[in-house]
């Protein structure tokens, strides 16, 4: 892709909104996007009537068992009488959502744009499993009857094989994520949990378990994207989106080498070179890669190139990624610890990251002073990165 | 902001049914004529984004996007999925292109409809489920007739009107390469058949087709070196929803297609728009629609006047789907703007028109549409 280093405008995220991350929660779709997008709006200082464009993210329809599901978020979503539009790359969607929202201001077309992502996992029956199903070739696949851990575990196994990974040390990532969530007020899983729990708790596929796991959840999450004259008008504290990279993979992902995520690391080049990032392990100050399954969180270090290949799980250990370290990683405490509706959950990671810049994280704020943010997402049949570089 | 250029086009079945193909099978065949058409580009090495414009439940797949990069050849590339209509996917390109990320990219749309055994009920999971799924009706088209009859009250627009769209639009299909429903039938064939639901007939309602379009676009710049002058300019492009709750949408009014034309013309600097273009393209899926989008479009004040004085017609003072609409052609779920983006580019290719309006709709039970103000360069 053509990277352009002199982007027409400037965008900067201006307010940003979550709902808790629970499971069954009782409001509708309609009414979780709408609390998100209500603080979202409340924060930057804006009124519904003040919004160009609205722009929403949702991956699989069938969570909230709504055909045309942005079209039914779009009331929530307050897209009412203005442009408004879904995207979507499954898992990948909510930090998908940030960059569509970014790119709706960097092209002039609005000046102000409200980006929602919601995602409602808890209805499916019997389980959100259940909708994967549905996720594979018709032909090829589907009459095996696989499901996601089924193809996660055989991922994380060819991780650990290929370059001599032992369990305990991915665990260390689920300990981090939800001892860091203990800290988020809206986080649904946030624990003191040791290694020996996440290793004795339920074998789902080997080596997957329970405690790898992040769990089911429902929520929503919103920002307010501005140009870069109405940012300043209304805050003194603008984020900027300094780079953003998108990558679908190939959809045959049995012919893909599973122990690295290739489409995340041609993201993140894609976004580093626009916000002109070299040497992203020295210029990266704190970090939210995707985390639905712990090993994934090494993975997109990884892909990310805040790691070499493989070792991740040394820098883990050696406190690189704690909340106190050089590169904080998930210090909202990721998906393994505040929960993961699938699109609301990328779009909480970039929430994240823009509170941190805006020194507005509370008790989740890193201690050090941080400058430069990014956070991913990854979806799809393990195809799909995305990346949103941001900086105050 | 830039204008961009519409620089290659391709295009694959427009059938009931296509057997032959798998939906992959059938946007490779349309990508590759794209590319083709766009200078015989290779999409690895020239096009920089891919959009893929898709919903789950019309293609039986649960997050569907999985799917979209290999047969446009945007695997490892930025591919992304814009869930609804096609000319949606083209503003999301326009966007790509003026926030300076890509010169050239692709958009894909297809419909695999006859896959669909199940359509009325997929189109019942689009309804809110707690206000007015759970009322179970019997026939989707009865939001269709509500906001049929409030339009034909406020408009004077009769019975006979929306007959007379039918025969026009399903005669001009006749002179369309993609026109599987065109016929010679007259008004009154459509006034003697029954109700599906007041007023609408069944052939007051477009069938579904298959079909894939893929659309390659560009800064002007470079469409001027790989295609000198033969390319097609986006001047204006918006989109809009009224509201997606059908109790707080306004029935009997296009008011999506008002503000997203208004969006559009502000762009493209047109005033006034009857005056501007010289045919419009417009989703006519029921045959009220043609009249009601015209209102929306400020093409028309009174459109059964205009209707009935042949002011509509291919000959007419401001053709309306000249090459037959959805009614002749089909609907094609999401590919629906693009199928009829093509006729307006195959029309100012032909020659026979310079400035062209294309408006889409989304359909039951959606209050969105897009526009977008196509033209010579």
């Amino acid at each position: 892709m053509k990277v352009n280093l002199y982007l027409n405008k400037r965008v900067a995220i201006i307010g940003a909104g979550l709902t808790l991350f629970r499971r069954r929660l009782l409001e509708t779709p309609q009414e979780i996007a709408w609390e998100a997008a209500s603080k979202a709006l409340e924060e930057a200082g804006l009124e519904l009537k003040d919004i160009d464009c609205v722009v929403i993210g949702s991956a699989p329809d069938a969570f909230d068992g709504v055909h045309l599901k942005g079209e039914y978020l779009s009331h929530g979503s307050g897209g009412i009488r203005k442009p408004v539009s879904r995207v979507y790359v499954g898992g990948a969607t909510g930090v998908m959502t940030a960059i569509a929202g970014w790119y709706h201001v960097a092209s002039g077309l609005c000046q102000k744009v409200l980006a929602v992502a919601e995602e409602k996992m808890s209805p499916a029956r019997p389980h959100p499993q259940s909708v994967f199903k549905y996720i594979w070739d018709p032909i090829l696949e589907k009459p095996l009857n696989p499901n996601l851990i089924w193809i996660f575990a055989m991922e994380m196994h060819r991780y650990m094989s290929k370059y001599g990974i032992k369990k305990e040390e991915i665990a260390l990532v689920s300990v981090k994520n939800k001892r860091n969530a203990l800290n988020n007020p809206y986080a649904q899983l946030g624990a003191n949990i040791t290694v020996d729990d996440v290793l004795n708790s339920e074998v789902l596929v080997w080596p997957v378990q329970l405690l790898d796991v992040s769990p089911v959840s429902d929520g929503g999450a919103a920002i307010v994207l501005a140009s870069e004259d109405v940012a300043r008008r209304y805050t003194d504290t603008p984020v900027w989106v300094e780079g953003v990279g998108w990558t679908l993979d190939n959809t045959e992902w049995p012919a893909r080498d599973l122990s690295y995520a290739r489409y995340v690391e041609f993201a993140a080049r894609m976004a580093y070179k626009i916000a002109g990032i070299e040497r992203p392990n020295k210029e990266i100050d704190v970090v939210e890669p995707y985390d639905p399954f712990d090993y994934k969180e090494l993975h997109h270090l990884e892909a990310l190139q805040l790691a070499k290949r493989g070792e991740a799980p040394t820098l883990l250990k050696e406190g690189v990624f704690d909340i106190d370290g050089d590169i904080p990683s998930s210090p909202s405490g990721g998906l393994l610890g505040v929960g993961n509706p699938i699109a609301a959950a990328g779009l909480m990671k970039v929430i994240s990251i823009y509170w941190q810049l805006k020194g507005t994280a509370g008790k989740m704020q890193v201690k050090r002073p941080v400058h430069t943010g990014l956070a991913q997402a990854w979806g799809d049949l393990m195809q799909a990165g995305t990346v949103i570089v941001l900086r105050n | 902001m830039n204008q961009i250029a519409i620089i290659g086009v391709g295009w694959y079945g427009f059938k009931p049914s296509t057997p032959e193909v798998s939906f992959r099978e059938m946007v490779f065949e349309a990508s590759t004529r794209a590319y083709q058409d766009a200078g015989n580009i290779n999409p690895r090495n020239y096009v920089d984004s891919f959009i893929s414009c898709q919903e789950d439940f019309w293609e039986g797949i649960s997050i569907s996007d999985e799917f979209a990069p290999d047969q446009l050849g945007g695997a490892l590339r930025p591919t992304m999925t814009v869930a609804g209509d096609s000319l949606q996917g083209l503003a999301h390109a326009f966007m790509h292109i003026n926030s300076g990320i890509a010169d050239i990219v692709a958009i894909e749309a297809h419909s695999k409809a006859s896959d669909i055994l199940t359509y009325s009920e997929i189109v019942k999971l689009s309804m809110d489920p707690i206000y007015v799924r759970s009322i179970n009706p019997q026939n989707f088209h009865f939001i269709a007739g509500l906001d049929a009859v409030k339009f034909m009250e406020r408009k004077k627009i009769s019975r006979e009107d929306l007959a007379m769209v039918v025969e026009k639009n399903k005669s001009s299909g006749l002179s369309s390469p993609r026109a599987s429903y065109a016929s010679k039938i007259s008004a009154q064939d459509v006034l003697s058949k029954e109700f599906i639901v007041y007023p609408l007939s069944e052939l007051d309602i477009a069938p579904l087709v298959d079909g894939a379009i893929v659309i390659v676009v560009s800064t002007e710049e470079i469409a001027r070196k790989l295609k000198k002058d033969d390319y097609v300019v986006v001047k204006g492009i918006s989109y809009a929803t009224d509201s997606s709750n059908l109790e707080t949408s306004e029935l009997g009014k296009a008011n999506y297609m008002r503000i997203a034309s208004d969006l559009a013309y502000k762009m493209a600097n047109v005033t006034s728009p009857r005056k501007y273009f010289d045919a419009v393209f417009v989703d006519d899926r029921y045959s009220y629609k043609e009249l009601q989008h015209l209102e929306g479009l400020r093409i028309s004040d009174d459109p059964s006047k205009d209707l009935n004085e042949g002011n509509f017609s291919p000959q007419g003072e401001i053709p309306v789907n000249p090459l037959g609409g959805h009614l002749a052609k089909g609907v094609p779920l999401e590919a629906s703007g693009f199928s009829l983006l093509l006729d307006a580019i195959d029309y100012i290719k032909q020659g026979k028109i310079e400035k062209a309006l294309v408006g889409s709709w989304r359909g039951i039970p959606t209050f969105s549409g897009s526009v977008v103000v196509v033209e010579k360069p």
